[in-house]
């Protein structure tokens, strides 16, 4: 049994060395799609971090009237916490408010003279809400509508703003299933094409495949060493993948960001590094081993 | 002992390959298949080694009938006798040495075994030196000889030659034809399937001719005749 292995594999191992052409060749669109399907699930973390950063702009403030006792609001606040809909809550107090009007309109004279002649600090106090998915803020809108909480609120800009929120949630939701498609597909094709070839070099040995099994070999000795040349291909082929892609990123990656603040993949490719290389082994094991085992099969049949 | 017992193959319904074959086969016998091109050697061959089944009638191989062998077993048949083939297949990848040593190797032989059984079996078909050469790199005629130490790898009880000197010319075909002799008087049964009149006339053993899938003739010690 051991014995057999250790044939089997080294006759892969020889194949492989060979037909060294043919070897380039499989490797390269092996690579290739494994290249292929990499890039495309570096754009989906791409898109997903834009999002996240503009669905993280997206809240809803909650303004109390002028006489809401602070006690008052904090109790909102404790209510609002236990909501599993909720991320965040900010609490801002009259004079913080105050501080940061103050703060953005310190340029604007006119606006700060009026404020000053009103003498008493018109801002109400506010819960700067965040909500773990956009679609939420309409149930935490409605948390609101409970009738003790509508005699102290004054409020809730989610209502001015609710179109513009719906239209975004359905934008960024859209935005992602149409990536995760379009990934789907390109991922299809690409092992579509290096299933092809790779069905090409085995059909290049069919007066081989015949041979041995006309000798008398069991149809896993003949299958043997082409499912380890396949796997060879494959984990070849994804070491390649992953040395043109590291320095392609460093070069690339602050270009990026200068059109896309926010982002870093060649950070997110340094921190992932082994598990997207184990990840790109994987692909080209599979793709490299199931094709050879589904193409070799019809000409097992002598 | 082969014994073919009323075999008949139709491939098409004007297409009788074969046509109620009755042939027995001693053990350790030199037996030739004569006829033309298109009378039915190859496909009697062919069901032999099991690369097509018969439409029907029974092929037996002491108490097995071969015939009904599943697949799973007919690697183990199939290491029971020696194939050689008009066209050599060998493998193009592989080197003389290898190309004997793969047929070892399949039938599960320790690796002492291969060592020691290859370059005598590399020694009995006279290529020594072109132990380390790939096929392409070896004329029509060695190339002859590298399948026929392959198919004696086995130690098989039954070599089958279908037309082995079809593609070499004639001193090498003579060269083969001498080997197969030998291989034969070692005590192997050979079965020889070929066209050519000069090869069974100068063997001096027994001819089967088959003529539109029957056959017509069987003789000890035959000679070729075309009707």
């Amino acid at each position: 049994m051991l014995t057999t292995l250790v044939r089997v594999i080294k006759s892969g191992w020889a194949n492989f060395w060979r037909n060294k052409w043919l070897s380039s060749a499989a490797i390269s669109m092996v690579s290739l799609a494994i290249f292929g399907i990499t890039s495309l699930i570096l754009v989906n973390v791409l898109i997903n971090s834009l999002i996240d950063d503009l669905e993280d702009k997206i809240d809803v403030s909650v303004y109390f009237k002028l006489d809401t006792s602070e006690e008052e609001i904090l109790l909102v606040r404790n209510d609002l916490v236990k909501l599993t809909e909720i991320k965040g809550v900010e609490y801002i107090s009259t004079e913080e408010a105050l501080n940061r009007f103050k703060e953005r309109h310190k340029d604007n004279e006119v606006l700060m003279q009026s404020l000053e002649e009103l003498n008493t600090n018109p801002l109400e106090a506010s819960l700067n809400i965040k909500a773990n998915e956009t679609s939420q803020y309409d149930t935490i809108a409605s948390f609101f509508n409970q009738g003790n909480y509508q005699e102290i609120i004054d409020k809730i800009n989610y209502l001015e703003n609710k179109a513009v929120i719906t239209r975004l949630a359905s934008i960024t939701k859209t935005i992602r299933q149409v990536g995760f498609i379009i990934l789907l597909i390109l991922a299809i094709l690409a092992v579509l094409v290096s299933y092809n070839t790779i069905r090409l070099t085995i059909y290049s040995s069919s007066k081989e495949i015949k041979i041995m099994k006309l000798v008398g070999a069991s149809n896993w000795f003949t299958r043997g060493p082409f499912v380890i040349e396949g796997a060879l291909y494959g984990v070849i082929a994804a070491i390649i993948a992953i040395l043109v892609m590291y320095p392609l990123l460093w070069y690339l990656s602050p270009k990026i960001t200068t059109y896309l603040p926010g982002t870093d993949l060649f950070y997110f490719l340094q921190v992932n590094l082994i598990v997207l290389l184990f990840f790109q082994i994987l692909i080209g094991l599979v793709i490299g081993v199931v094709s050879s085992l589904v193409a070799i099969r019809r000409y097992l049949e002598v | 002992m082969i014994i073919f017992k009323n075999v008949s193959k139709i491939y098409s319904a004007n297409c009788h390959a074969l046509d109620n074959i009755d042939l027995t086969i001693g053990d350790k016998e030199f037996v030739s298949i004569a006829g033309r091109s298109g009378a039915g050697k190859s496909t009697l061959i062919k069901i032999l080694i099991r690369e097509e089944k018969p439409t029907q009638g029974q092929v037996l191989w002491g108490k097995q009938d071969i015939v009904q062998i599943s697949n799973r077993d007919l690697p183990l048949w199939r290491r029971q006798i020696g194939m050689v083939f008009q066209d050599f297949r060998l493998l193009p990848n592989r080197t003389a040495y290898e190309n004997i040593s793969f047929a070892m190797e399949v039938g599960g032989r320790s690796n002492q075994e291969i060592e020691r059984d290859v370059p005598q079996l590399l020694k009995l078909v006279n290529l020594v030196e072109r132990a380390e050469h790939f096929p392409n790199q070896l004329s029509g005629g060695e190339q002859q000889r590298v399948a026929i130490a392959r198919a004696l790898a086995h130690r098989p009880d039954v070599l089958i030659a279908d037309e082995p000197t079809g593609n070499l010319d004639l001193l090498h075909t003579w060269e083969i034809i001498k080997l197969l002799i030998k291989i034969n008087e070692l005590g192997t049964t050979v079965i020889l399937s070929t066209h050519d009149r000069d090869i069974i006339n100068g063997i001096d053993k027994r001819v089967v001719t088959l003529e539109k899938g029957k056959i017509i003739k069987d003789d000890q010690n035959g000679k070729y005749i075309l009707f």
